[in-house]
């Protein structure tokens, strides 16, 4: 009965476990990201960054964290 | 004294030296390549992050984007739409509208796709981005990239990577003389003499990575760069001297013993 609880998303094109209710905040908690040093999509569209606590994911839901990396 | 800035979409600049900070070993020898080179403005790439690597060192760590200009880039992009994306995602990230874009064509040669890039620039500047565009070294398409709104024109002066200095000095010439835009050479400098050439031509600014990168000795080789981009400048604006076909002595005739 635990599996009520989780819900599978993917995230950065793997699939990803996480908690039902759980927003784009506590997302970046677990994975210890810091919030300003990146930018974060899901399903496509670009989320804002004071918007982070109010998105809670779903389940299939697609999530891209993305950072800037050297690059020429 | 007059300051020779270097100005890019309203924002003054004091080194002509863009450089990159891909290729590098570790972000320690990036930082040190990036400090010794002088530069202002550095790209950088826009990447998933590693899930599986918690507490990954960062960029932002070794260089601080409020002392020095991120310049997010769209490299590995071979569709509008991914440029689109990947700056739209990048500006979310810092907050910058100064961005570099690079449309793709070809895995092998890496030349842009100047129909795909001129497209992109044109929905980049309606929403608000300020546009530095890689490009072919062709001065028709450069102009149209002008038309659409680009804020400085990158030309190649050889294929990403290669080194092997600029191809065609008279089209970097021409599209220099017509644009009222900043001209870059963007890609193939393998050394300080094919720097100082960019510059004696009369661009505005050269953007190297690779051949600092891959130098024996990177960070040396930013330095070196350095000069030779600060070189190639005054050089310029010193005007040289007519060439001519037969000698002329430089010491006098005159009262010869």
């Amino acid at each position: 009965m635990n599996n009520l609880n989780v819900a599978k998303i993917q995230l950065n094109g793997n699939p990803y476990k996480i908690n039902h209710g759980t927003n784009l905040n506590e997302l970046l908690n677990k994975l210890r990201i810091e919030k300003n040093k990146v930018a974060i999509e899901v399903n496509g569209e670009i989320v804002d960054r004071n918007k982070y606590s109010n998105l809670i994911l779903n389940k299939d839901d697609k999530v891209e964290i993305v950072h800037f990396i050297g690059g020429g | 004294m007059a300051e020779d800035t270097f100005t890019i979409a309203n924002k003054n600049f004091i080194s002509r030296l863009i450089v990159g900070t891909g290729k590098y070993k570790n972000f320690e020898e990036t930082a040190k390549a990036v400090r010794a080179s002088g530069a202002d403005i550095v790209t950088v790439a826009v990447r998933r992050v590693n899930i599986l690597k918690k507490d990954e060192p960062l960029l932002m760590d070794y260089l601080d984007p409020k002392t020095i200009t991120y310049l997010p880039n769209t490299a590995g992009c071979f569709s509008s739409e991914e440029a689109l994306r990947t700056l739209r995602l990048a500006r979310e990230m810092g907050g910058w509208t100064l961005v570099k874009l690079e449309v793709l064509g070809d895995k092998k040669t890496l030349y842009p796709n100047m129909i795909e890039t001129i497209k992109s620039t044109e929905v980049l500047v309606k929403e608000g981005f300020e546009v530095m565009v890689y490009c072919t070294d062709d001065p028709i398409m450069t102009k149209k990239l002008e038309d659409v709104g680009a804020c400085a024109i990158m030309p190649l002066g050889a294929p990403i990577g290669s080194g092997l200095g600029i191809q065609n000095e008279t089209n970097i010439k021409l599209i220099k003389e017509q644009s009222s835009v900043p001209v870059i050479v963007d890609a193939g400098v393998g050394t300080a003499s094919d720097a100082t050439i960019a510059m004696e031509l009369g661009c505005d600014g050269v953007l190297i990575n690779t051949a600092i990168a891959e130098a024996k000795d990177p960070i040396l080789m930013a330095e070196s760069l350095k000069y030779a981009v600060i070189s190639g400048r005054k050089a310029f604006k010193a005007g040289r001297m007519k060439k001519r076909k037969y000698a002329s002595a430089s010491s006098p005739d005159e009262n010869l013993i």
